[in-house]
């Protein structure tokens, strides 16, 4: 189980409330699908990813945004249970979506990217590590249900 | 070994780099700071520095230093193992630094880029400069074995 201080708990909390899901779910996987093209092979139903301009305007992509930013949410609320809250996700994207779990790290680097272009000098380094070490764990998470 | 780098890559990194190069030591201070908050580990290159704190003296210099290889890479771009050589040389005889660490910096200095030019910072401008930042990573460990 991840340790948290009071300090990182309320650094967590005050950066989630200054995160929209809305425009940091879709900017953030548009980034993972130009940034690292082979995630697109997870997304044959989206229809045309192919592209930059696609991918900026494909609703798919943005509506699916969204869904991942809502689902660390969760770890946002469930911090000293993160394991146990993505056991079910972790085990679907496993077994049912077969995605590589390196690409769990890929898009949280990309999350990152999103809520620093937002967040901007708010997101200074004390505050950076906390929320890099959060983001580890859901990745850890997402990963644990592989076998 | 490199890494290639397609045409519109290199134009897109040069003109980032030209919109962006005049705050370059800002860059690379906060690049630095960033590293060694976040990922401590590499907080062990530094045993001999007196303060590691965010935005020192010693950070703040060090940062300078980063980003003068940078530009020299930037202005080397077509090839980068030449232009990267004696650094290359530098970090793998003398400093030794694993080069797993160059992943580590390049993450910050892509952070410290999203915050400081957010605007600029397109996906497209993203990609492109990861691609590099890795090709020069792989420039740098050239000399290494």
């Amino acid at each position: 189980m991840v340790r948290w201080t009071d300090k990182e708990r309320s650094t967590i909390r005050a950066l989630w409330e200054q995160i929209n899901i809305d425009e940091i779910g879709p900017e953030a996987l548009r980034r993972v699908l130009i940034v690292y093209p082979w995630t697109e092979r997870y997304f044959g139903t989206f229809g045309d990813i192919f592209t930059v301009t696609a991918i900026l305007q494909n609703s798919k992509v943005a509506a699916h945004g969204k869904v991942v930013l809502k689902a660390v949410g969760q770890a946002v609320e469930n911090m000293d249970n993160i394991k146990d809250t993505y056991a079910t996700l972790s085990r679907l994207h496993y077994e049912k979506l077969h995605v590589d779990p390196d690409n769990f790290r890929l898009l949280a680097d990309c999350i990152t990217i999103a809520v620093a272009c937002k967040l901007r000098s708010a997101l200074d380094p004390q505050a950076q590590a906390v929320w890099q070490k959060f983001l580890s764990a859901v990745v850890d998470a997402m990963s644990s249900q592989y076998y | 070994m490199t890494t290639c780098l397609n045409a519109t890559d290199k134009a897109i990194v040069k003109a980032f780099w030209a919109k962006v190069s005049g705050q370059a030591d800002a860059i690379g201070a906060d690049a630095l700071s960033r590293m060694l908050v976040v990922y401590p580990q590499t907080k062990t290159y530094f045993s001999h520095w007196k303060d590691l704190s965010p935005g020192s003296a010693q950070v703040k210099k060090h940062g300078k230093t980063i980003m003068t290889g940078i530009a020299t890479a930037v202005a080397n771009v077509d090839d980068l193992d030449a232009g990267l050589l004696s650094l290359s040389e530098l970090h793998a005889f003398t400093l030794r630094v694993d080069p797993a660490n160059f992943k580590v910096l390049s993450h910050n200095i892509l952070v410290v880029l999203a915050i400081m030019f957010p605007k600029d910072f397109t996906p497209e401008v993203h990609v492109a400069l990861d691609k590099f930042l890795a090709a020069v990573a792989l420039a740098l460990s050239e000399k290494y074995r």
